[in-house]
């Protein structure tokens, strides 16, 4: 090593070419370096991102993206967690959850992640946290399923940014019943996710006194939906609908033309329009039919300081689209969830004093301990609870109509109309 | 919804599947059928079709009709000239050997379905229809005052969807008189019967074949911009189109066209027919329980001749 260095001229006092830049280069990284100077260790803390690049999430995905880059970029800017610079690994997980278990060991083994974190789709979700629990690293997800509080999975994946359906369905059902109709069909994607709206769904309605008539499951990897329809019995008062993947716009669309002009009260989960322009051509008899959002879309004439500031950080205009192309239209109900959950993370890391993998258990536990969220630009959507024995929080759900062409929010539900009974017990598990 | 309208219903949804499908299918037929040879790219040039179909509607601009008119002159021509350069490029230098072109097929499967990804990403992209019309069909119904017009809730189409049919019928019109009365029909029908033949008389064979492998992708493109306006542009979609005519294909006798025509047609109204009686995936169960069938009883096909 040392002939080596003498043979290119890199003895101390000789000052090369490359050196120079090389001295160069670091002091002109200095701020960045100072800024975190206080930590013991200035190594990044390291969250990997399971991300739909690629499948039937993939728009989904984009956002989720731009979402964590923004909420990433701002714990940076405010000097990292416990001193250190927050560093973003993502890895494509195509919306598959035999690829999604293997994106998470990749975190825990190869790229020596502290946490995994981020992924939508329930089936991906249920598919990879078992793996997370057995290599044991917090898997942080922000996917609505019921899956995190049903118990089904374990103590090492908490969904502490984003509301799971049954608490935004079991809130929706009065609404609907008192304002829409009592007789219900139900149109739903045939996975778990949508395997959630229909059971909790229909609890909610016939706890008020509604019936659903009729159960119409559709595979999400659908591309023709009219087929479908028929099923709906023609003395549906309201059809509700959601639907995941690439085709929803068409799925929206096939169910005007099937309506035509004397259709019965609609009500949608915005999933059915995530990341869709809801002035499409073809999408004109959405106007006057209902839509939940977990975080509306437009700006609101009530807007607060949070959501502008969170608009601007994440790059998203008035109507929820990009700032940089306006039929670029975001996930904006959804993805909001990423950046409260990474700063549920920073929280949870500083309460526990996070240091390294070793303090894994502690971070779980510093999360489990928190109650009360309140509204803040930590957490844009609305004050939350988070239930530290079912690792699921609660909050604020919405309901939108469609009026001129964009979505004015008519309800707000409390965070007491969205909460039910535990299922489960995660903090009685051994780590 | 009664059984009368529900039927209709499905009846019409069944005939735009079959409308797509027969082109696709041919397409794939007339390739085996010419060149002996199973591509299994063919759903992705059924794919090219739609996105290049999006990406030249989109740039055209102006009137929907203007850029659907345009998108169908150029994507189906768009993609036979890349089927053509393909089969020059790759199929040629294997010399058409079955096994390696299902081998280098696969392949192309891949590089199609991934470069769309890395240019046209991974969303749905819609092209607007030409014209888009809800047709509300009256039913009759027999009450009080005898036989009198309904009109069922739901029971409707679309007139876009209608000229999907039609297209579909007036293209695979136009094949036929191509492959019967033009010279270059004879061509090659006289290639399909016996290319050594056709070579001895001065036919060129491997010409020939870069214009058949154009004009099956071209086809599957073509479909591809019909259903595009009806459904949405997406790097996945070649999957279903593939399998459907794969099963027309072998049910309709491999190689003749009237046989695949006729199967594709019924697995396309059997699709829809018992998508909404019953369920889709009983439809996909038995369109490929009858390819099974047809294996085991009648394994040249059901228009295939048999070998002597």
């Amino acid at each position: 090593m040392l002939d080596n260095r003498s043979r290119t001229g890199h003895l101390p006092g000789t000052m090369t070419r490359r050196r120079a830049i090389g001295t160069l280069a670091a002091v002109g990284s200095l701020p960045l370096a100072a800024r975190f100077a206080q930590a013991q260790s200035s190594e990044p803390i390291r969250i990997g991102f399971q991300v739909h690049r690629t499948g039937i999430g993939a728009a989904y995905g984009r956002w989720y993206d731009r979402t964590t880059e923004a909420a990433a970029r701002r714990i940076n800017d405010a000097g990292g967690i416990n001193g250190r610079p927050v560093e973003i690994i993502a890895e494509d997980d195509g919306t598959d959850p035999k690829r999604g278990a293997e994106v998470v060991e990749k975190f825990a083994t190869q790229h020596n992640c502290d946490i995994a974190f981020g992924t939508l789709f329930s089936h991906v979700v249920i598919g990879s946290a078992p793996r997370a629990g057995e290599l044991k690293i917090p898997y942080f997800v922000v996917s609505e399923g019921h899956h995190v509080a049903s118990g089904i999975l374990n103590r090492y994946t908490l969904q502490p940014g984003i509301t799971d359906v049954k608490s935004q369905v079991e809130a929706m059902g009065p609404y609907v019943a008192e304002n829409l109709g009592k007789k219900v069909t139900m149109i739903f994607p045939d996975f778990a996710f949508g395997h959630d709206h229909r059971d909790y769904f229909s609890a909610s309605i016939e706890r008020q006194g509604g019936t659903v008539v009729e159960k119409i499951a559709i595979p999400p990897t659908e591309t023709a939906f009219t087929k479908y329809f028929p099923r709906i019995p023609q003395d549906t008062e309201v059809v509700y609908h959601v639907m995941v993947g690439p085709a929803v716009l068409t799925f929206v669309k096939e169910l005007g033309e099937f309506f035509g002009p004397s259709s019965p009260e609609i009500f949608g989960f915005i999933d059915s329009l995530e990341a869709v322009d809801i002035t499409s051509p073809g999408l004109e008899f959405l106007e006057g039919s209902y839509f939940w959002e977990g975080y509306p879309r437009y700006a609101q004439a009530d807007q607060t300081e949070y959501d502008k500031a969170y608009r601007a950080a994440v790059g998203v205009d008035d109507n929820g689209a990009a700032l940089s192309d306006s039929k670029d239209v975001s996930t904006y109900a959804h993805m909001f969830g990423c950046w409260e959950t990474l700063n549920i993370v920073k929280a949870g890391m500083e309460a526990s004093g996070y240091a390294g993998p070793d303090d894994r258990a502690a971070l779980i536990e510093a999360v489990e301990a928190m109650t009360d969220l309140p509204h803040s630009l930590d957490h844009p959507q609305g004050a939350k609870v988070f239930n530290g024995r079912t690792h699921q929080v609660f909050g604020h759900q919405y309901i939108s109509r469609v009026n001129e062409g964009r979505l004015d929010v008519v309800h707000t539900t409390s965070i007491e109309d969205t909460l039910y009974e535990d299922e489960t017990d995660y903090t009685a598990q051994a780590f | 919804m009664d059984f009368g309208p529900h039927l209709i219903l499905a009846t019409l949804e069944g005939a735009i599947t079959a409308a797509v499908i027969s082109l696709t299918a041919v397409g794939l037929s007339i390739v085996f059928g010419i060149m002996r040879i199973v591509n299994v790219a063919h759903g992705e040039f059924f794919m090219l079709g739609a996105i290049i179909a999006w990406w030249v509607a989109t740039a055209v601009g102006g009137h929907p009709a203007v850029g659907f008119v345009v998108a169908i002159l150029v994507a189906p021509a768009t993609v036979g000239v890349i089927a053509a350069a393909t089969d020059w490029l790759v199929l040629r230098r294997i010399t058409y050997d079955p096994e390696r072109t299902i081998v280098a097929t696969i392949g192309l499967l891949y590089i199609i379905q991934q470069a769309t990804l890395m240019t046209f990403g991974p969303d749905a992209r819609p092209v607007e229809p030409p014209f888009n019309r809800r047709l509300a069909i009256p039913w009759v119904e027999f009450g009080d005052g005898g036989l009198s017009l309904v009109w069922p809730w739901g029971l409707g189409t679309t007139s876009y969807k209608l000229a999907v049919i039609v297209a579909a019928v007036v293209i695979l019109t136009a094949l036929w008189l191509v492959m019967k009365r033009t010279r270059l029909g004879l061509i090659m029908r006289a290639t399909q019967l016996d290319s050594e033949m056709a070579m001895a008389f001065g036919i060129p064979v491997t010409r020939v074949y870069a214009v058949v492998f154009g004009l099956g992708a071209g086809l599957a493109a073509l479909g591809a911009v019909l259903i595009v306006p009806v459904q949405q542009a997406h790097y996945l979609m070649g999957g279903d189109p593939l399998l459907l005519s794969f099963i027309a294909v072998i049910i309709g006798g491999l190689g003749s066209l009237p046989g695949t025509l006729v199967a594709a047609v019924l697995i396309g109204l059997s699709d829809g027919i018992i998508s909404v009686f019953f369920s889709p995936t009983l439809a996909k169960i038995l369109a490929t329980l009858l390819v099974a069938f047809v294996l085991v009883f009648r394994p040249e096909g059901l228009f295939g001749r048999r070998k002597t």
